[in-house]
């Protein structure tokens, strides 16, 4: 069950990810993108990191591309027009992404062995608690330096903003 | 398999419930608006105009579907169905009442348990923009564009104070599971206060809940902050270039948001299923109330006037199925074999979740028969200027009540 909700999600995910560059609308491409993120919040619950699953729908599908849809749409950018590609693209383009992508898997593989469980720093399990203890013990001095970061990025858009007025 | 048989059922089932009940809705929603501005309302279709969803349902789907040329389709068929999609989707986290048990199948009244319901609720009322942003850029019309802008930045500003005044109950609860969530406030202080967050934290939770409402009510697009289909401005906003079935899809879609958010309302503030009054008392409050309504329905019955000659059959019909239903609350006070039994002590909290359900969806109505429309700067500056900072303030407060308790 869980190998073929893996299969089926991963490649909604791929899919919604040529889709996203091939499609000439870009309000396509968007909801391509919004796309890309379900199925990745799919994957993440099957990994068992629900905390994490709900944060890429909330904040990247739930917010951030409203906000990308919504410049889209103000702007009321049209239909992309095909640029003439060179020979060169044309004859090589594929032959070498199909070389690149063979060497990001082959280094993938000798990198990662398949069994080892994937952790990422100090977090043990995917459970909100979990991730909320170990964000505010082990990783305080990170957390709020991002959200010192976070801060100034919301105030430089602000004084930008105001210098437009 | 019987796990999937069991979700089958029950998906069914709530569906179906949650369909009926949103047209229902349209018409406790018609005759509440017409009374107040006195009014009779729907009247003709059926007794007291009864089956006018029905009639409602029939002309939507019967009616010709014009889509207006120019359109981009695929999005335009795209966005009504995302809508219904979005809001049928999150009422299955929303647990109904307690646990039942149904031919020897121990079950909870809610579709899935999941330990992150709330965030799930979340997430898909982040997503449910989309049908709505969709539904009015791909109409190729500028009011239906200026509907969809205005309902996505109405959104994305009153969900800020909505998730905030989230938190606030979740501090007490720690934890994300609306059932959990529910149970954490059973019981009763001094023996007569309901032990509900909306009476504790030294009324700061009383703050976060109309933080919470006021925001609710801008998350599903109602009256006062129904900018994104205001009439009197933009036609009929977002949905404008919609008819037929389409068009019923949306209106579906608000209705059941409605549902959903007065329902989580109920949980996070209002104690879920548990009663408002302690256990004898508890136990008799629905049988008074559908017996009283009952006897002043058979009561009246027998002095209709030659006006609404109607009413001679169809009130002491309504008088026979409320003192049904009043016998139906008996059901647990007497000894009956354990399968009444079993019916009775379920229906219990339901009541109790449905008569604080209905509660908020009357405070809907009655809003939106009381109060003017804001215009967009104020709705906007009321959002980031009063309702964002105050929403924080009180986090903090609570967040401080929590730790030192």
């Amino acid at each position: 069950m869980d190998a073929l909700l893996f299969l089926f999600f991963a490649l909604v995910a791929v899919g919604c990810g040529i889709n996203l560059v091939v499609q000439t609308h870009p309000i396509s491409s968007a909801l391509s993108l919004i796309g890309v993120m379900g199925s990745l919040a799919v994957l993440y619950l099957l990994l068992g990191a629900e905390f994490m699953a709900m944060a890429q729908l909330i904040v990247y599908a739930g917010a951030i591309m409203v906000l990308f849809i919504f410049v889209i749409m103000l702007l009321n950018a049209g239909v992309e027009r095909k640029k003439g590609t060179s020979m060169l693209v044309k004859a090589l383009g594929v032959p070498a992404l199909v070389a690149f992508l063979g060497m990001v898997s082959y280094l993938i593989q000798r990198l990662m062995p398949g069994t080892e469980n994937v952790t990422f720093g100090a977090f043990q399990g995917g459970t909100v608690q979990a991730i909320g203890r170990k964000l505010f013990t082990e990783y305080l001095l990170p957390f709020e330096v991002t959200s010192v970061l976070i801060l100034i990025a919301i105030l430089g858009a602000v004084v930008l903003a105001r210098k437009e007025i | 398999m019987e796990f999937i048989i069991l979700s089958f059922v029950k998906a069914a089932l709530v569906a179906a419930v949650l369909l009926t009940l949103a047209a229902y809705l349209v018409w406790i929603e018609r005759k509440v608006l017409a009374h107040i501005q006195l009014r009779v309302g729907p009247y003709r279709v059926g007794p007291h105009g009864l089956l006018q969803p029905l009639s409602d349902l029939i002309k939507l789907m019967t009616k010709e579907g014009v889509m207006p040329a120019q359109v981009n389709k695929f999005y335009y068929l795209l966005a009504p169905f995302l809508a219904v999609f979005l809001a049928l989707i999150s009422i299955s986290v929303v647990p109904f009442g307690t646990e039942v048990e149904v031919f020897g199948i121990k079950t909870y009244m809610q579709l899935t348990d999941v330990n992150i319901g709330l965030l799930v609720i979340l997430a898909i009322s982040a997503m449910g923009v989309y049908g709505i942003a969709l539904g009015g850029w791909a109409s190729n019309n500028k009011y239906a564009l200026l509907g969809g802008l205005r309902s996505s930045a109405q959104m994305i500003s009153y969900e800020l104070p909505m998730s905030i005044a989230i938190a606030s109950p979740l501090l007490m609860a720690n934890t994300l599971s609306l059932r959990e969530i529910a149970d954490s406030q059973s019981g009763f202080v001094w023996g007569f206060i309901p032990n509900w967050y909306i009476f504790q934290g030294y009324g700061t939770l009383f703050i976060a809940f109309m933080i919470f409402i006021t925001a609710a009510f801008a998350e599903t697009n109602r009256v006062p902050f129904d900018l994104p289909e205001a009439e009197n401005e933009l036609v009929a906003g977002f949905h404008t270039e919609y008819s037929s079935t389409c068009f019923a899809a949306f209106f579906t879609a608000e209705y059941i948001n409605m549902v959903t958010i007065s329902a989580l309302a109920t949980h996070l503030f209002l104690g879920g299923w548990h009663p408002l009054f302690p256990e004898p008392v508890a136990g008799i409050v629905p049988i008074l109330i559908f017996g009283s309504a009952g006897v002043v329905l058979l009561f009246h019955a027998s002095q209709t006037s030659s006006t609404r000659p109607w009413d001679r059959y169809t009130f002491p019909l309504f008088g026979l199925v409320s003192l049904g239903l009043a016998g139906l609350f008996t059901l647990p006070m007497l000894p009956l074999p354990d399968v009444l039994l079993a019916i009775g002590k379920a229906i219990h909290p339901l009541f109790w979740f449905a008569a604080k359900v209905g509660a908020i969806l009357f405070l809907y109505i009655w809003i939106r028969g009381t109060l003017p429309r804001f215009r967009f700067d104020q709705l906007m500056k009321f959002a980031w200027q009063f309702l964002f900072p105050v929403a924080l303030i009180n986090m903090l407060v609570v967040g401080l009540i929590v730790a030192l308790r």
